[in-house]
């Protein structure tokens, strides 16, 4: 196996007392596609910062692309693509130039940038609108730039914090899309996201993080064996009957999961599991039978759903 | 898009004692790059009204007050009231211009555009962001010096030669007000507290000796407006267009240098610990 290109031990960050993020552990190799997966208030970011250096770790150990951030943070920082959490695009600069200007702060020549801008638009599908304002885009257009533009110095890691948060389903789709062409030309992702759906389309292995400590690890599909069954039915009774029919429903499949809104019945033959719970006189308002995802192994694993 | 794998190339960086924010990577020029290509696509009304202010004062204020004053004595000599205020007017709009660049404006970078959070990001260290931006507001400041020279070069208010040095000594005033400034707005969160710098100010451009002269105050008033950076400003640039020197004037220029430095440390660690902590 190729040496990690990000390796963290012990990772942890104080704000004041409070520990953001706590004694993480993990490595992602070249060319992976890594995911931090986790509620509001994970670390998530936190974490991102520290291997993006930017941001200093109170104790632990962290070496990306072979270099300490404390040391090399301007080394490292050349070889890394950046799309935070909200959108920093300079406002008061129309779209191609967002590209030149960032290019230049790199310390990349003017040819050079003004090829890669080019490119770049293209590839962000946003070359019909090289000249428009920044805020007359619309958030997933402003989305797409904000990932071009952390591109413009061909990083070798791409650090994408919730790349899709407030994207529509289209919009999303064709930004994974993007993000896929990069993976395939050998760029290693790194991932944080609290969508499942994202998290089992994008990566090939990943953390769930909470309260800044992981709480496991795994491929998604591995991750759902291991903590979840094959299927899982869920029944909603209305709010005041949960707790009662809970106890009627004691016994039922591998495990009962009981929510606020909802009760889940965790069973391999999910079907079996809803005619028992309507044989022993169970009349649920609504009823379905899905299959396991990574938010049934959040909640294996916190007992806190992933998204309140 | 092409997928060459040549990292990106990183210029020599100038490391103290390490540390994620490794201060300066020798590329303050392209955020100067960046403050022209924003000028070009959006505040261009901003920069023209920086034109015009200080003029319109030195029209109305010294061509019309001066003709009921008559003239004002500097260092002795009878000096007429037009080119008593041309030099203060010049370094106040030096202050006024320095201090909207590296307030308002940064302030506004700060908080909403969250630029600078991008820019460090990359390989600029807080330094680059600091001396791009301030350098970026002296050459503005420059250009709108020049303009207001050439205005009192035209209505005679220039009374020697040594008035050619007052151009650099506007930018090293400039200079001294933006890099301080600077490193205050980084502690201001709201636009309450953005008042309180304005608050600041006016005493200061009221006091400072640019109407009248200080001798007009009480000995112990007078210290203390001495001590202002205005005053300091204000008498620089009057001694140099009316050619009354003095070894006072190494004084203002030894304040200006100290202010600066003090100024650039005090905004690079703000920048790092705000954006690099
Ligand atoms: N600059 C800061 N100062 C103080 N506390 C902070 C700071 N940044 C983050 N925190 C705290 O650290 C914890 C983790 O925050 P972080 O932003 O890393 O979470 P996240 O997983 O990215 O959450 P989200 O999904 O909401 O983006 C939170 O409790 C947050 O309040
Ligand atoms: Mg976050």
């Amino acid at each position: 196996m190729p040496s990690p290109v990000i390796e963290a031990r012990d990772l942890r960050k104080l704000y004041k007392e409070t520990a953001a993020v706590d004694s993480l552990s993990f490595e992602v190799a070249p060319g992976e596609s890594f995911g931090l997966l986790g509620p509001n208030g994970a670390g998530k970011s936190t974490t991102m910062r520290m291997v993006g250096a930017v941001s200093t770790r109170t104790s632990g150990e962290l070496s990306i692309l072979g270099m300490d951030p404390n040391e090399n943070g301007p080394d490292i920082r050349a070889q890394l693509g950046v799309v935070p959490q909200t959108d920093n695009l300079d406002a008061e600069l129309r779209v191609r130039e967002n590209l030149l200007v960032y290019g230049r702060y790199f310390g990349l020549s003017r040819a050079v940038v003004a090829q890669r801008a080019d490119e770049l638009l293209d590839f962000a599908q946003l070359s019909d609108r090289a000249k428009a304002k920044v805020d007359d885009l619309s958030g997933g257009m402003k989305r797409r730039l904000t990932i071009a533009r952390s591109l413009i110095n061909n990083p070798r890691i791409l650090l994408l914090d919730e790349p899709t948060t407030g994207l529509d389903p289209q919009a999303r789709h064709i930004l994974w899309d993007r993000l896929f062409r990069l993976k395939e030309q050998g760029t290693t992702l790194v991932v944080t996201t609290h969508y499942m759906d994202e998290a089992e389309q994008l990566c090939d292995r990943l953390v769930v993080v909470d309260k800044g400590m992981i709480m496991a690890e795994g491929a998604p599909a591995a991750l759902i064996t291991e903590y979840s069954t094959r299927e899982v039915v869920e029944l909603r009774f209305g709010s005041e009957r949960n707790a009662d029919a809970a106890v009627t429903l004691a016994g039922v499949g591998d495990r009962v999961e009981v929510l606020p809104d909802r009760i889940l019945i965790y069973a391999d033959d999910g079907e079996a599991a809803l005619s028992e719970a309507v044989r022993r006189g169970l009349h649920p308002i609504t009823s379905l039978v899905r299959r396991s995802s990574l938010e049934d192994v959040f909640l294996r694993l916190t007992g806190r759903s992933l998204i309140e | 898009m092409t997928a060459s794998t040549t990292p990106a190339p990183t210029r020599g960086a100038l490391r103290r004692g390490g540390g994620v924010g490794a201060l300066y990577s020798g590329n303050p020029q392209s955020v100067i790059a960046r403050g022209f290509m924003a000028t070009k696509s959006t505040n261009y009304i901003v920069v023209l009204t920086g034109f015009f202010e200080p003029i319109f004062y030195l029209l109305s204020l010294g061509l019309g007050l001066g003709s009921y004053i008559g003239s004002v004595d500097v260092g002795g000599h009878p000096i007429p009231y037009a080119a008593f205020i041309a030099p203060g007017l010049l370094a106040v709009s030096a202050m006024n211009g320095a201090i909207y660049d590296s307030t308002w404006n940064v302030f506004f970078k700060m908080h909403f555009g969250k630029l600078y959070q991008g820019m460090l990001a990359t390989t600029l260290g807080p330094l680059d962001v600091a001396l791009g931006e301030i350098v970026y507001a002296l050459i503005r400041g420059g250009v709108y010096a020049i303009t207001f020279m050439i205005v009192m070069q035209a209505l005679g208010l220039n009374l020697a030669w040594t008035a050619m040095l007052a151009l650099p000594a506007v930018l090293l005033i400039a200079f001294g007000f933006a890099s301080l400034g600077m490193g205050i707005t980084s502690y201001m969160k709201t636009f309450q507290h953005m008042d309180w710098i304005n608050f600041a100010l006016l005493p200061m451009f009221l006091l400072s000796a640019t109407f009248y002269p200080l001798s007009v105050y009480p000995v112990p008033v007078q210290w203390v407006i001495q001590a202002l950076p205005l005053w300091q400003a204000v008498d620089l640039v009057r001694g140099l267009t009316t050619g009354v020197l003095s070894w006072g004037l190494l004084i203002h220029v030894l304040y200006f240098a100290v202010m600066i430095t003090l100024g650039l440390v005090f905004t690079t660690r703000r920048l790092r610990s705000l954006f690099l902590d």
